[in-house]
């Protein structure tokens, strides 16, 4: 088998399996990023972040259903998800700030419960679907003889784009000065005069529409569910812890690597797993082993690295 | 102890530890045998938050996985009964080892990190031990397994509501027991120290980290015990009761009863149980089928309780002295 030889079944499964791993791990990063700027600049440990991720895939189901257009939708559900993030930020968040994580913890953890149940009274307890767009309910060739779902290379390229210009954001502009600045002094910058109850405000606001784009590009793929954000949420923590808290590069390397470890475990560990198991018992244990996985490489990145792979030494 | 009865703390926790052990009594006079389940989930949910306030209200350590002490006492008596082993002289010890292993394992990772790590490796790993519970197939996977009670054969029937909430009650005082002598030792002292400055108690030349350790697995050790109680309870075992969630209501109760204090733990158990009892028919007296939506009010409660009322329930009964 040659290095071009794309007609090979397994390379192609491969690829594929790759290319979703680059998806879900885009996703993540979507999510990972508020995470990791809130925290870097606030220092606020926000568990209610995967609400808002839930609430962004709920209000672009809603506005799906009054617009009848997924774009028009989903364009609507951001500056939604935005608008709570600052009456979020408004009302609780802000009061946070000069405590300690314990009551992060506790204030945010009441929140989850919060909008898990306010979606229950408000959504009803099934789950929703949003349909792929029919624009993007097709395949495309990504090379000659591969083909993959137009709508997660759909993700991935929105996805990229988001990174791109969180990172020309972070790194160009006035504002992303200024949330370097806090990251690394927060204090210092409000001496400076900076309006630092703007500045939270709209980092808050910007990590709550980044994570509901995440949640309502992710609900074609599964459901709209109540407590859909929890379990990824986790797993976006993981990401931040793995690539360094505060640092937009380290939760990028970290949720391109999370998101293969688990589609990659996913897709092949049952077939590894046959060698040793029973084939059913062996596709039933590789979920479970691949989220596993993620866990393991996390413990053996901070006992290499108790800050993460870009986090700064303290 | 007579002169502890004087101050309204020693009177209303005297009182409730004398309620709590007559409970069986109570609950069967006035034909109330709902409220003595409730009882003992509170007594066994006790025994778990005083095991987390040892590291987290003592000790300063925002441990975000505490559940999987749950799991890993259920899930070992489980597994052995699965595999015939009923007998709780081996199930009961075997889960408490195990428990304290682990916590004795994850503790010597994550006492290395601080802070947000902390918080987060210790729920990563005990998302670690849901996820392997749940790929358990063997043992019931993600359904979980119905078990049997253990037995203690000749000594006492756990099938009996009354028997079983005693045990749970004596294990339960004997814990709260353990912990009040643990946390005033010369070992306690050196735990809150390190809570209140870690360098410094370092640079006096304690090894602060062999501390935390040894804190962290005797925790675990009792937190395993309560896994092996709610397992029991339930007569079932499964996933859902390491799930992150339960980890943040014991957080819940152990801040909301008052961190750092003995019977905080106490408290926080019983407010904790009585406010989903009682927002449920509250909420559906103000308009029927709201009462389903509790936790809309219970969120927002704990809320204010970490923004305004730090210091718990505890803190009511008046300033402690010393």
């Amino acid at each position: 088998m040659t290095a071009g030889d794309w007609t090979d079944p397994n390379v192609d499964y491969l690829l594929l399996q790759i290319l979703n791993g680059v998806q879900l791990g885009l996703l993540m990063f979507l999510l990972a990023a508020g995470l990791t700027l809130t925290f870097g600049i606030m220092d606020l440990v926000n568990l209610a972040h995967g609400s808002l991720y839930m609430m962004g895939a709920y209000f672009a189901w809603t506005l799906i259903g009054w617009t009848d257009s997924f774009l028009l939708g989903a364009l609507l559900a951001l500056p939604a998800t935005f608008l709570l993030g600052l009456l979020l930020e408004r009302l609780v968040m802000r009061r946070l700030y000069a405590r300690d994580h314990l009551d992060h913890v506790l204030a945010t953890f009441g929140l989850i419960l919060f909008f898990n149940e306010l979606v229950r009274a408000l959504w009803g307890p099934a789950g929703k679907s949003i349909a792929v767009p029919r624009f993007l309910a097709h395949t495309v060739e990504i090379l000659p003889g591969v083909l993959y779902p137009a709508y997660r290379f759909a993700i991935i390229v929105v996805g990229a784009l988001v990174a791109a210009l969180l990172a020309w954001l972070v790194a160009r502009t006035r504002l992303g000065m200024l949330i370097r600045a806090g990251a690394s002094d927060r204090r210092m910058i409000g001496a400076l005069g900076v309006d630092i109850e703007l500045l939270f405000a709209l980092v808050f606001g910007l990590g709550a529409a980044f994570a509901g784009l995440a949640g309502l590009m992710a609900a074609p793929l599964s459901s709209v569910k109540i407590g859909m954000g929890d379990d990824i949420l986790i797993v976006a923590f993981v990401v931040i812890v793995i690539g360094g808290i505060g640092s937009i590069k380290g939760a990028f390397v970290a949720a391109m690597v999370v998101g293969q470890i688990d589609i990659v475990g996913r897709a092949f560990l049952p077939d590894v797993l046959k060698a040793f198991l029973s084939a059913s018992a062996a596709s039933a244990a590789a979920p479970a082993i691949s989220q596993v996985l993620v866990y393991l490489v996390m413990a053996s990145v901070l006992v290499w690295r108790p800050t993460g792979l870009f986090g700064q030494r303290t | 102890m007579i002169a502890g009865l004087r101050t309204p703390r020693g009177l209303i926790t005297a009182i409730l530890l004398l309620v709590l052990a007559i409970l069986p009594l109570l609950t069967q006079a006035f034909d109330q045998r709902y409220l003595l389940s409730i009882g003992t989930r509170i007594v066994i949910w006790s025994i778990a938050a005083i095991s987390l306030n040892m590291i987290l209200g003592y000790g300063g350590l925002v441990s975000f996985g505490h559940a999987a002490f749950f799991g890993i006492g259920g899930y070992a008596v489980g597994i052995l009964y699965a595999n015939g082993i009923t007998t709780g002289w081996i199930q009961w010890p075997v889960a408490i080892v195990a428990a304290s292993v682990w916590a004795g394992l994850i503790g010597a990772l994550s006492l290395r990190t601080r802070g947000l790590y902390f918080i987060m490796i210790t729920l990563a790993f005990a998302q670690l031990v849901y996820y392997v519970g749940a790929g358990l197939e063997a043992y019931g996977g993600d359904d979980g397994l119905n078990i049997s009670r253990s037995r203690f054969s000749g000594l006492i029937d756990l099938r009996d509501k009354a028997a079983f909430y005693w045990l749970c009650f004596v294990l339960f005082c004997a814990t709260l027991w353990f912990c009040g002598r643990l946390v005033n030792s010369r070992f306690g002292l050196v735990i809150r120290g390190a809570k209140a400055n870690d360098l410094r108690m370092t640079a006096l030349g304690f090894a602060v980290f062999r501390y935390r350790l040894a804190a962290f697995a005797i925790s675990g050790a009792f937190g395993g015990l309560s896994g092996i109680l709610l397992a029991n309870e339930g007569a079932y075992i499964s996933p859902a009761m390491m799930s992150w969630v339960k980890s943040g209501d014991l957080i819940v109760i152990v801040v909301l009863g008052g961190m750092g204090t003995l019977c905080g733990p106490l408290y926080g158990a019983i407010a904790f149980f009585a406010l989903e009892e009682t927002l449920k028919p509250l909420l559906d007296l103000a308009h029927k089928g709201w009462g389903e939506y509790w936790q809309i009010v219970f969120g927002p409660m704990l809320v204010l309780i970490a923004l305004y009322a730090r210091g718990g329930l505890d803190s009511l009964l008046g300033r402690r002295h010393g």
